[in-house]
């Protein structure tokens, strides 16, 4: 059984925030659910499915659904890092074909720049299994990832200068959103020029860290159809796993290679049939290997594929992270997988920045990968429609 | 370049699962799981074969000697790394085979790439022990 239009993303909302030292967690949900409902015209008492991830406090759904006041025929926290969002899109529409439920709320929200919550959270239980064999040796978030980097330039001869080019994009993007943290462009100098964090990723290849947060609201295909605002169609989900494989890790690719090709399947779809891509980009090392293991490029060639212009918005053959991405725009709680579905919706619904609005955008595709491309991963690939697709 | 031999010695909890790991480790030995019905080489060690779950497993002493997978120089610790300058963190593949995060720390460090020859140092540390390598 196929998913592929089975579901529709009515309402899409990023807080405007980026530092929010005076609210709660627990507000910043509410506050982003407050948006995306209305975005889609309906109403509080309409929700009947709540989704969220590691960032709710507490416990969990189960707070934020008493903090809200939610009636719930379903809940799901699937916990995969920033792509959580999109396993819980994914996993909405599939509770919807089956009838469990009709209007999925999916939230996130957090502050690790104003509340000291820095990158890697969730990873850092001492009770993990793998614990006593990692943490000992000063691992952080940026320097897994750049053993990651550091491999694929020793296999296939990707450059730092290729890696920059991924920011410098997303930094041009960044310029046309009011809300971006960081609105200002960037060249390729000024990333190698940053200061290196952990050879060969610099200050500037890594993402930014924002509080806020964002949501969507997931409804079936009879209610999408009686709401007035433009609503995207859910076409194709795929989720994958990645670790250690017992000992054998191998880190020129990413769980993304597996979750892409589930999701296009399902969608019908190949990767040339997509006119837009919000692309996780925790670093630029994510993207470079993502767009690999996607299938917009061979394996080895991302750098080429990133250098030739191919990201940038309007009219590259893959316009890219049009909000500026987690690397410009926004990151929150640490988790950037609800802002790249958000992105997409916009482009879909013809409602992102015009100077990067692609034009007729018709098929996206919204990527996200969680944990870390060093060790252990949870990613998801969703492939959106405009509703008249 | 500093922080080479300084980096923390903190000990972590020893896994309750793989005891003849630590037990050798403490005496600075390098010994690992071998799944006897799938004969794989288990990494990280536990008390299952993650490929084809028996538990019948034999402990072995490996030769300690790798090579570099890949390596990266933090220049940004936290927690205890905070204090420890620039250092190695590096996935390490054993000749046995297993690909391992660990430090490579000693003499030569400065010399380090991807294909390097590295030996296993094994340390003492609280009550457990840490993997860390040095250039061979």
């Amino acid at each position: 059984m196929s998913i592929r239009r089975q579901a529709f993303v009515a309402g899409a909302y990023e807080h405007p925030g980026r530092e929010l030292p005076d609210a709660s967690l627990a507000q910043i949900h509410a506050e982003v659910a407050r948006g995306a409902l209305a975005d889609a015209g309906l109403e509080p008492s309409d929700v009947d499915a709540y989704f969220c991830a590691g960032d709710a406090p507490g416990f969990g759904g189960v707070s934020l659904a008493d903090y809200l006041g939610l009636r719930l025929s379903y809940i799901d926290t699937t916990e995969a890092g920033g792509a959580s969002y999109l396993c819980h899109i994914g996993h909405a529409a599939a509770a919807i074909a089956a009838g469990k439920c009709r209007v999925a709320l999916v939230t996130l929200g957090g502050k690790p720049r104003t509340g000291g919550a820095p990158p890697g959270g969730s990873m850092a239980d001492t009770s993990a299994p793998e614990a006593p064999f990692e943490t000992p040796y000063g691992l952080t978030p940026a320097a897994m990832y750049a053993l990651a980097a550091q491999r694929h330039m020793y296999e296939f001869g990707t450059t730092s200068e290729q890696l920059a080019e991924i920011k410098v994009t997303a930094s041009q993007h960044a310029r046309h959103n009011p809300n971006a943290f960081l609105p200002t462009p960037v060249t390729v100098e000024e990333v190698l020029d940053s200061p290196m964090v952990s050879d060969p990723l610099h200050r500037l290849d890594c993402c930014i860290i924002t509080d806020g947060g964002g949501a969507v609201v997931v409804v079936s295909p009879e209610i999408a159809r009686d709401l007035p605002r433009r609503s995207v169609a859910v076409l194709g989900h795929g989720e994958a796993v990645k670790h250690l494989d017992n000992g054998r890790i191998d880190l020129t690719y990413t769980a993304a290679a597996w979750s892409g090709s589930r999701a296009f399947a399902e969608a019908g779809v190949s990767p040339h049939d997509i006119d837009y891509a919000s692309i996780y980009d925790s670093f630029t090392i994510t993207v470079l290997l993502t767009l690999e293991d996607l299938g917009f490029c061979e394996k080895g060639k991302g750098g080429e594929f990133v250098a030739d212009g191919n990201l940038r918005a309007p009219h590259g053959r893959l316009p890219f992270n049009t909000d500026g991405g987690g690397l410009c725009n926004n990151h929150p709680s640490n988790r950037g997988g609800m802002t790249k579905v958000i992105e997409a919706v916009r482009q879909l619904r013809g409602e992102a920045a015009a100077e990067v609005q692609v034009p007729d955008c018709q098929l996206a595709l919204a990527h996200g990968t969680g944990g870390s491309l060093g060790s252990r991963m949870g990613s998801a690939t969703l492939i959106l429609g405009r509703e008249d697709a | 370049m500093n922080g080479q031999s300084d980096l923390p010695m903190a000990g972590p909890p020893a896994s309750l699962d793989a005891a003849p790991y630590w037990q050798a480790a403490r005496e600075g030995r390098l010994v690992l799981p071998r799944c006897t019905s799938c004969n794989v080489v288990i990494w990280y060690p536990r008390e299952m074969c993650p490929d084809c779950w028996s538990r019948d497993l034999e402990w072995f002493e490996a030769s300690g000697d790798g090579l570099v997978y890949s390596y990266t120089r933090n220049r940004r610790g936290v927690g205890a790394y905070r204090a420890a300058g620039t250092y190695l963190l590096a996935y390490v593949e054993l000749a046995e085979g297993p690909r391992v995060l660990t430090n490579i720390v000693g003499q030569g460090t400065a010399d380090i790439r991807i294909g390097s020859a590295v030996r296993a140092v094994l340390q003492p540390a609280d009550e457990s022990a840490l993997l860390r390598f040095r250039p061979a």
